[in-house]
Order: C-alpha cells, then sequence, then structure tokens
C-alpha cells in the first residue's frame, strides 16, 4: 500500500487526559506545515484540532470510556484531512453548532461547564473550518476537517 | 507552555495578567483565581491577554463563568486583547458582543461604560 490509497500519512491515539491535547495540537500543525498548509492557516489548523480533542476527551472521560481518542492527519494531492475519534456512544446521529446558538446557551446556563464548553467547541470549529463534519453514532463521533494545500490553491 | 498568573490592584480593578496558553489542560488553574478573586470580594476584574499565545473553547468559557460570577455581584469583567487571533476566537463564537474587549490595561481600568 502506498500513500495516498487511504492511509493516514501520521496518526496519534493518547490517553484521554487534558494534558495531552497539546501534544496533539503540535503534531496536527508540524504535520500540516509539511503538507504545504497556508502559513496562515496553520494556527487554525492548531485551533480546531485541539478544539476537537479537547471535546473528544471530555466525552471519553464524562463517559467513563478507557480507550484512547484517536487521530489521524492525512496529506494527498489538494488536501490536508484531519479526523479525531471518540468512542463514547451517544444515540444522537449527527449534530451541527451555530456560533450565536452555542453562546447563547453558554450564557444562559447556571455555569460554564461540560456541556458548554462541548457547544462552543464545536462552534469553533465550525466558525473556523470551511470543511467540515460532525457525525456520531452508538459506537462514538467523528470530527473531519481538512483544508487546501498550498500546491492546491495554487492550480487552482 | 504552561500559564502564568498575576494579579495586581488598580483603583477598584482587579488586573489578572495571563501569559501562556490557555486550552483545556490549563483553564482551570484560570478559573480557580477568578472563583478566588471574586470570594475574596474583587468584582471588578481586567483580564490582560496581551501575553497570550494560545486559546481555545474551555478558556473562553472560563471567562464567561467569570462574567456571571463578577456579574452576580454588579460586577464588570472587561478584557485586555491586540492579537488578531485571539479576536478571531471572541468574534466567531459572538463573544464580542458579550465582553468589553480594550487595546490598553490602562483603557481598561478607566473605562465605565
Amino acid at each position: 500500500m502506498t500513500e495516498g490509497d487511504g492511509m493516514a500519512t501520521v496518526e496519534l491515539r493518547f490517553s484521554a487526559l487534558p494534558e495531552h491535547v497539546r501534544t496533539a495540537r503540535l503534531v496536527a500543525a508540524a504535520v500540516a506545515r509539511r503538507a504545504g498548509v497556508d502559513e496562515a492557516v496553520l494556527d487554525e489548523v492548531r485551533l480546531a484540532v485541539g478544539e476537537a480533542c479537547s471535546r473528544a476527551v471530555g466525552l471519553h472521560i464524562s463517559n467513563g470510556v478507557t480507550a484512547p481518542v484517536r487521530v489521524s492527519l492525512t496529506e494527498d494531492e489538494k488536501k490536508f484531512s484531519i479526523e479525531v475519534g471518540d468512542e463514547a456512544p451517544r444515540a444522537v446521529t449527527g449534530h451541527t453548532a451555530e456560533g450565536d446558538a452555542a453562546t447563547a446557551d453558554a450564557l444562559s446556563g447556571d455555569d460554564a461547564g461540560a456541556e458548554t464548553d462541548d457547544e462552543m467547541g464545536l462552534a469553533v470549529i465550525s466558525g473556523l473550518v470551511d470543511d467540515v463534519e460532525v457525525t456520531s453514532d452508538e459506537t462514538g463521533g467523528v470530527i473531519r476537517m481538512s483544508w487546501p494545500t498550498a500546491t492546491a490553491s495554487a492550480v487552482s | 507552555m504552561d500559564l502564568s498568573l498575576s494579579t495586581r490592584t488598580v483603583g477598584d480593578r482587579t488586573v489578572v495578567e495571563v501569559g501562556g496558553e490557555i486550552d483545556v489542560y490549563t483553564a482551570p488553574k484560570l478559573r480557580e483565581q477568578l472563583v478566588e478573586l471574586v470570594n475574596d470580594g474583587s468584582y471588578h476584574l481586567v483580564v490582560d491577554m496581551e501575553g497570550v499565545d494560545f486559546l481555545d473553547s474551555t478558556g473562553l468559557g472560563v471567562l464567561v463563568g467569570g462574567l456571571k460570577r463578577v456579574r452576580a455581584h454588579e460586577g464588570s469583567l472587561r478584557l485586555v486583547c491586540n492579537q488578531e487571533r485571539i479576536l478571531k476566537i471572541f468574534r466567531i463564537t459572538g463573544l464580542t458582543k458579550v465582553f468589553p474587549i480594550h487595546t490598553s490595561v490602562d483603557d481598561a481600568v478607566t473605562a465605565t461604560d
């Protein structure tokens, strides 16, 4: 199997602990830079992957899931993709967040708890990333995001 | 990588100078600091974010929590920030409408509106 056959360029699995989220951000930014993602967008990649990982860590902790959080970073000719997967089961399928709605929820709640952080995290991701997909089912959830690489924007 | 916090009093305001990264790991430290200040009777807070390298939604949640605490005592929570990448996070979450954001600590400690 060669690169481009759907195999991730770099894969990361880490224990669902807050202290490891920074490591995931650093690795994602380094691989994105190497893949040719524009320097100006690297901050967004760092923030978005951090939000996705924080959310996954929070879901694992609150659901008592001992499995690691998965991050796969894939570089192809036109884009750089990140998938962050958790194994926290939930009944809902498909979920998107709107920034203002999440903010209103955060302010109306009694305290800035895990749930509002979760919604605000999704609001940040959807505000930052044009190409994003959030899915979940009874086995867990996945956030898929992608950014164009410099070579792609040069030819288009 | 870590979060640095220092506080000082300017008139009736308490300035909290934050440095480093505010994320899911470090945000609880900031939350503790804000809770402690409010419990000690400091209801007019200025959070100086000029030394912040990274801020995520967990950090936003802590700031919103701090705002709610000071508002319960008719207090205020003002931010100082000139960094575009940090300001952007406040904008996309709609929080620029919630927090007064100032360009300098001097401006924030004298603001009354």
